[in-house]
């Protein structure tokens, strides 16, 4: 029970560091970018490259899987992404579902469609016994990792300058421009480093969602409901919200089955008929 | 003041007579069309998908282009009604005009009750809450294989000839002729629609929200009706599907034929019926030929088509296809 418990947290982290860059270009950029599971594909991609072709260990893959990602982000926003800015909903929609049509057709043809498999090291597979709770090695992993990140996201974004800036170029971008803050390049570099984040998600999550091509796909609807039930006036909904949908999904894949993926849909609609701001927004 | 009134009145009339107007060009169009039945014997399945997706192509412009609803789950009506008449079909009655009719009408009814959770909040909410609901229903689906088949699909559809005479047969021609008329009676009754008063009042409604409701228009009931037709178009469509191809897969609910028919649409362009059909050709034609090409990739150049297209802007390459349409149907009055 508490393992499932356990299992559906660290699921809900890793929804949450892959949903975290998307409730930025969402909630502050306000930029509907479905395409943002194929940064996460290319960040899980890299680790197993990185692994099963040129030998590297687990770890030493992580900070690849954030800056590989991060930067072609970097490259797409500069190029692509930032015309789009002012455009309509829907346009932004057509372009990233285009964006993920092309990376999946992309990854399937480069790596083919089989699943990739990413061996976690020694030291990180087995459960221990905690308290009489059987808990895995390698999601407390996850959770320690994915916790440290929360925490330093929401610190860079209240604490910092480069938070403050970024929070002043959302709000009003003509007056932030006034005041001499690099509008552009906050934007830039913000994309870049959700997309990372997204990147890195993919890797550590690998083993528990699985990667294969079609994984911008699958998990989009997560990303998505994760940012729209969370809301996106701070992190801490987003977080609040993945943790549930882990939970729930976890659970609701144990003990009812057959329900399969039905609540979380129904219960995504419903919160948003009645709080289409999302769960935990302000006001 | 009584007489000012009147000339309003007779204006109106009069735009809204020119607006329905039959143009030389799109009687040509049609009659090609028909023509299609007799003249090109070896494309008929092809065709008949055409047909078909062109149907739910204009269902969806009719809520997109006349109305301003972004949608991400318009498959949902073509996916149920096509499971309605697939179901129809094998436990009732085999002929495919009532099947038809019932799907129709089931998925008008369906599209009412769900307009009510779309006609909330924004665009970005809409676009999540039709993504979802068309995601409940798949789910539905996948996991009621009792009813559904689930993911083998809905087998032993057995279809009656139409009107007792027309017998489907392998060739699909039946099954061409059969959609292409479905399909020319919708469309000659969706341009009826929009060029209505009501149809009228959608597009103020599309431009400016506020503003229509400022002038009495009931925004939320006209946009809830458009919704349910829209639906029903859809449900026709698949009904379509479900009757020629006697099977429905799984696949008639999945996200990428949402995907897809908004891909149409923006190519065809929006907000004059036409850009549905002229879409679903396009991309038919595109689909053959690039997965002749590359089959298992093509869908990588369907994105770059998206991405190229909203770079341009939609808008622009539209506009293009309108103004032709226009000078058409000028050049040859």
């Amino acid at each position: 029970m508490l393992t499932i418990l356990f299992d559906g947290i660290a699921y809900g982290m890793v929804l949450f560091v892959l949903a975290c860059g998307l409730s930025v270009t969402l909630g502050l950029m306000n930029f509907v970018n479905l395409a943002h599971g194929a940064f996460a594909m290319a960040g899980g991609y890299t680790t197993a490259i990185l692994m099963n072709r040129y030998g590297w260990s687990f770890i030493a893959t992580l900070p690849m899987a954030f800056f590989v990602p991060a930067l072609v982000g970097l490259l797409l926003e500069r190029t692509l992404y930032r015309r789009l800015y002012g455009a309509s909903h829907l346009d932004q929609v057509l372009f990233s579902i285009g964006l993920v049509f092309m990376a999946v057709a992309a990854t399937d043809y480069f790596m083919g469609s089989q699943p990739q498999l990413i061996q976690i090291p020694e030291w990180l597979r087995g459960r221990v016994d905690i308290f009489g709770v059987q808990v895995g090695l390698y999601r407390s992993f996850i959770i320690a990792v994915c916790g440290v990140l929360v925490i330093a996201l929401q610190l860079v974004l209240t604490q910092t300058r480069f938070g403050s800036r970024l929070r002043a170029a959302v709000d009003d971008p003509r007056v932030a421009r006034g005041l001499g803050i690099p509008v552009e390049f906050v934007f830039a570099v913000t994309f870049a480093v959700g997309s990372g984040i997204a990147g890195l998600g993919g890797a550590l999550g690998a083993e528990i969602l699985g990667l294969d091509p079609t994984f911008p796909f699958k998990f989009m609807i997560y990303f998505l409901i994760v940012v729209t039930v969370g809301g996106t006036s701070s992190l801490i909904g987003p977080f609040l919200a993945a943790l549930l949908l882990g939970i729930a999904d976890v659970g609701g894949k144990y003990f009812v089955p057959e329900l399969g993926a039905f609540v979380i849909y129904t219960v995504m609609i419903v919160v948003l008929v009645f709080r289409p701001k999302g769960l935990f927004a302000r006001g | 003041m009584a007489k000012f009134a009147d000339s309003v009145a007779d204006r109106a009339a009069a735009s809204l007579l020119k607006r329905g107007r039959w143009r030389p060009a799109e009687i040509l169009f049609w009659l090609v069309a028909f023509g299609a039945v007799y003249a090109l014997p070896g494309h008929h399945l092809i065709l008949n998908e055409i047909a078909i997706i062109g149907l739910f192509a204009v269902s969806l412009d009719l809520i997109l282009g006349f109305a301003g609803i972004a949608s991400l789950g318009h498959a949902a009506f073509f996916g149920v009604g096509a499971y309605a008449a697939g179901l129809l079909a094998i436990h009732v009655t085999a002929d495919p005009v009532l099947g038809l009719v019932f799907a129709t009408l089931l998925m008008a009814v369906v599209g009412y009750v769900s307009s009510f959770l779309v006609l909330r909040g924004a665009d970005l909410t809409r676009l999540m809450v039709t993504l979802g609901v068309a995601l409940v229903f798949g789910e539905i689906a996948n996991k009621n294989g009792w009813l559904t088949g689930g993911a083998d699909g809905l087998q032993g559809i057995f279809m009656a000839p139409v009107f007792g005479v027309f017998e489907f047969d392998l060739f699909g021609r039946t099954a061409f002729a059969y959609s292409l008329v479905v399909t020319f009676l919708l469309f000659v009754v969706a341009r009826r629609i929009v060029a209505s008063p009501f149809g009228l009042s959608l597009l103020a409604i599309r431009d400016n929200p506020l503003r229509a409701r400022a002038i009495g228009i009931p925004v939320n009931a006209r946009l809830s009706a458009i919704y349910a037709i829209a639906a029903a178009y859809a449900g026709a469509a698949g009904a379509l599907l479900a009757q020629s191809a006697q099977f429905v897969s799984i696949d008639v609910l999945a996200f990428h034929r949402s995907a897809d028919v908004l891909l149409m649409l923006v190519i065809g362009g929006t907000g004059y019926l036409y850009g549905g059909i002229v879409g679903a050709i396009v991309f038919k034609v595109l689909q053959e030929v690039i997965s002749d090409w590359t089959p298992q990739y093509w869908t990588f150049w369907v994105g770059a088509l998206l991405v190229v297209l909203v770079l341009v802007g939609r808008d622009r390459v539209g506009a293009r296809v309108s103004q032709l349409w226009a000078r058409l149907g000028r050049g040859t009055r």
